[in-house]
């Protein structure tokens, strides 16, 4: 099948999530995206590398689940930019690069020499996108963060948590995830303008920022009546935060840590919702002022009646009214017994060349005509040192092992 | 310049999808909200401007449609679905989230659609993908997000408390940011081929994959995260990181003291503060401050110097946050090289002085009201073709006579 970014080549940087998840978007569409690390620290900037998980009877730099969940279909060279020799390396292949692509901190590509300004001077159309976490610029821009931090910092863990409780915040990198969602963008919206211009430029995506994005109208109502999110009691983040729905939440079902969440939109949804419960109880509340006004009282009544209920058989009647309903998916559940992810192609799998064959994230998109593929699992650690440069830069596979040899790769 | 200059974009419009139409608005797309003639239903949600609900009141609207053209048409009519062909007929990309069977029944889905535009990118949002039926079943925000597998990671230590699904909004947006990558990637292959194509986007696919450990330790080993307060799932217990501080707010503290700089740092710190007297264990922050060589954290729990030393910085921390306000602990420890940040509600993240001197604080004109307001600003920063809030959101039909010309 045609690759919708074949031709596209990426010197890339990136690692963790933040970053690595942006360029895997990129890869899988067909970009060559060649991803450079450390020798001496044997690519340990990106701390998922060597990290759990590990599958079965694994160990080590090259068996990191994580690391080989986000780095699929790229290449993986390594480059010791202590050396001269190293360096001009990189510099031949930024020559023959659409972009480059970080998410150190502030100042760290600076400090090799190849900031933006050195970058450019390589080749005058080169892409370059940098995402952390305050960005390069402002206040702040020597401060590091990560996922939990840049939500801390944004306002989205404040706005996850329960009344009387502190804040529960997001239990992974939400940011991470979406921060490299708002990277992958900032690079296609680059590529699509040079593509128009001739121009490249310096993207400088703060993470932070993107998040804050993220909560528009709590801000407009900020701006515009003054009014603050925080307040006397802590939000409760399973209630409709805009439009008035109750009963709106997420309420337990039999067994260990079971929970259906249900949303009740109008009476309609109400009306049908009663004829299931069919107890007297549920009278007062068929008014929707009452209902909204009540909904502490209204959610105990409903807990006590959804906690003697299995929470897929109540799922499948709420949703033959239907009204919005859905069990909370455990992991196992929506991987292997949820049939609309394997319909979906969600899980492809890859083979690595050390871990053998991976189960990994797909992606939640399907293209008519240039679909994503997801084939090869991440390089190990200076996997195609040989390959890239021979190839792309026309050294000799002699060349290579001395320069091997020498500390350079 | 801007990056999407000459991009014409048809959102039908879908309080899911909104957020997906102002990201290519923002960016210069040229985007045409189609709306039935009673206007799209988030029209009618809260905030309102003065607490007031009203018409072109809702701050909800406001936000997700900037940068956008409003035209109404109702597709149930013939003629209507006319001027929705000629419309398509000029335009680089089509985004809805309709029915899976409706635009087909209108004859007016993706193979109706190609044959009068090749170059047509046409992008359909829903919640399970495009061949699925439960898609067409009603869904919020939150039976997405359950469904999708986010809450289950979200909570507290205490599993009677129900797992949590964060505000804002996030199980659209996470659809969204699916979708306006989608394009951009059709775009840039539309480039070279001349050739657009359909793109199905299904909401619970993304969410499923925007869940980090959750799902790839099941992929890799089998192995269930557990919802933990303040901090990531994990499959085995993990310390706490959240703290609240002297003025009754919350901080999360990252990742611990490790290195010699940050020992002493934070050492110095807590004398400046006078609180070495309170910390017994101080001296193993002296004994960080002076280590030579790696700082070994795999050795945790064994090496009883190293362990005494990192839960000397713990304690540390711990000690500092009671006696400073959250941002001053966000300062000092940023300051010492710790990633720490204060737990902000979304306004005190907006009136953050880093985010002011970048220029996040964006004024938005409202002719219809001689006002200008603040609006949250750019998620990146092009300066070749920058973001930019073009018109505050439309009236409805607010353009519908000067498109229909513009089409003549």
């Amino acid at each position: 099948m045609e690759q919708a970014l074949a031709g596209i080549r990426i010197c890339d940087f990136t690692g963790q999530l933040a970053g690595a998840g942006a360029t895997k978007w990129l890869a899988a569409f067909g970009a060559e995206v060649i991803r450079i690390e450390d020798p001496v620290r044997e690519g340990r900037w990106d701390i998922l590398r060597g990290m759990e998980p590990f599958k079965p009877g694994q160990r080590g730099l090259d068996h990191g689940g994580a690391f080989n969940n986000h780095n699929t279909d790229k290449l993986g060279i390594t480059l010791n930019l202590r050396t001269e020799k190293a360096k001009d390396i990189l510099r031949n292949l930024i020559e023959i690069s659409d972009a480059v692509t970080e998410n150190f901190a502030a100042g760290v590509l600076d400090r090799w020499g190849f900031g933006y300004e050195q970058l450019r001077a390589i080749k005058p159309d080169i892409v370059y996108v940098s995402n952390c976490g305050f960005g390069h610029r402002g206040p702040y821009q020597a401060y590091k963060t990560w996922g939990p931090i840049v939500q801390a910092m944004s306002g989205l863990t404040f706005s996850a948590s329960l009344p009387e409780q502190e804040p529960a915040g997001w239990g992974y990198s939400y940011m991470d995830h979406t921060g490299g969602y708002y990277m992958a963008m900032a690079i296609m919206l680059a590529l699509l303008h040079r593509q128009q211009t001739g121009e490249g430029q310096w993207v400088d995506l703060a993470c932070t920022e993107a998040a804050l994005t993220l909560n528009g109208p709590a801000l407009l109502d900020w701006t515009v009546n003054q009014r603050p999110m925080r307040g006397s009691e802590a939000p409760n983040a399973n209630r409709s935060q805009f439009q008035p729905m109750a009963p709106h939440g997420i309420y337990p079902c039999v067994g260990e840590d079971n929970w259906i969440a249900i949303s009740v939109r109008h009476n309609d949804d109400w009306y049908l919702l009663t004829q299931l419960i069919d107890a007297a109880w549920t009278a007062p509340f068929d008014d929707e002022a009452y209902r909204l006004d009540h909904q502490d009282q209204l959610d105990q009544q409903i807990t006590a009646w959804t906690r003697l209920q299995d929470k897929f058989e109540l799922q499948g009647r709420l949703r033959q009214l239907p009204i919005p309903a859905a069990a909370v998916q455990k992991p196992e559940e929506r991987i292997t017994q949820d049939p609309t992810t394997a319909n979906f192609s969600l899980w492809p799998t890859v083979v690595h060349t050390a871990m053998g064959e991976v189960q990994v994230d797909g992606l939640p998109v399907h293209f008519s005509e240039t679909d994503w593929q997801i084939k090869r699992g991440a390089p190990c650690l200076g996997e195609h040192n040989e390959h890239v440069l021979t190839r792309l830069l026309g050294l000799s596979a002699e060349e290579v092992q001395h320069l091997t040899e020498e500390g350079v790769l | 310049m801007t990056a999407l200059r000459n991009l014409r974009v048809i959102e039908l419009a879908n309080e899911r999808l909104s957020f997906a139409g102002k990201l290519m608005a923002d960016m210069g797309a040229d985007v045409i909200l189609i709306e039935p003639p009673e206007g799209e239903v988030s029209r009618g949600y809260p905030p309102f401007l003065n607490n007031q609900p009203g018409e072109n009141r809702s701050l909800y609207f406001w936000h997700y449609n900037t940068s956008k053209r409003s035209a109404v048409l109702d597709l149930n009519v013939p003629a209507d679905r006319e001027r929705f062909t000629a419309l398509l007929s000029t335009a680089d990309v089509l985004i809805e989230s309709e029915p899976t069977t409706r635009l087909a029944s209108l004859n007016l889905d993706y193979a109706q659609l190609q044959p009068i535009n090749p170059r047509l990118i046409h992008a359909a949002m829903t919640p399970y993908g495009r061949n699925e039926p439960l898609s067409d079943l009603p869904v919020t925000d939150l039976t997405l997000m359950a469904a999708g597998g986010p809450p289950w990671s979200c909570g507290y230590d205490d599993h009677t408390l129900p797992p949590v699904r964060g505000w804002g909004n996030q199980a659209y947006h996470t659809g969204c940011h699916y979708v306006f990558m989608s394009v951009l990637t059709a775009l840039l292959h539309r480039q070279h081929s001349g050739t657009g194509q359909f793109i199905d986007v299904s909401m619970t696919a993304a969410l499923n994959i925007t869940t980090e450990a959750a799902s790839y330790s099941w992929l890799i080993n089998q192995s269930t995260v557990q919802r933990q307060t303040g901090r990531h799932a994990a499959t085995v217990p993990t310390g706490e990181t959240q703290m609240r501080c002297a003025d009754g707010r919350h901080v999360n503290t990252g990742v611990p003291p490790r290195f010699p700089t940050e020992f002493n740092k934070l050492l110095n710190w807590l004398r400046t503060l006078n609180l070495e007297q309170h910390l017994p264990e101080a001296v193993f922050l002296e004994m960080g401050a002076q280590w030579e060589g790696p700082f070994d954290l795999s050795q945790l729990g064994r090496d009883d110097t190293i362990t005494a030393i990192f839960s000397a910085g713990r304690e540390a921390l711990k000690l500092i946050a009671r006696s400073v306000s959250a941002y001053e602990f966000f300062i000092g420890c940023q300051e010492a090289g710790l990633a720490v940040g204060a737990i902000n509600s979304p306004e005190e993240a907006f009136e953050d002085p880093n985010f002011k001197a970048r220029g996040f604080q964006v004024p938005v004109h409202h002719d219809d009201l001689d006002t200008t307001f603040t609006y949250p600003g750019a998620p990146y920063k092009l300066p070749r073709s920058p973001w930019s809030i073009s018109r505050r959101a439309p009236h409805l039909g607010e353009h519908s006579d000067q498109l229909w010309s513009e089409l003549q």
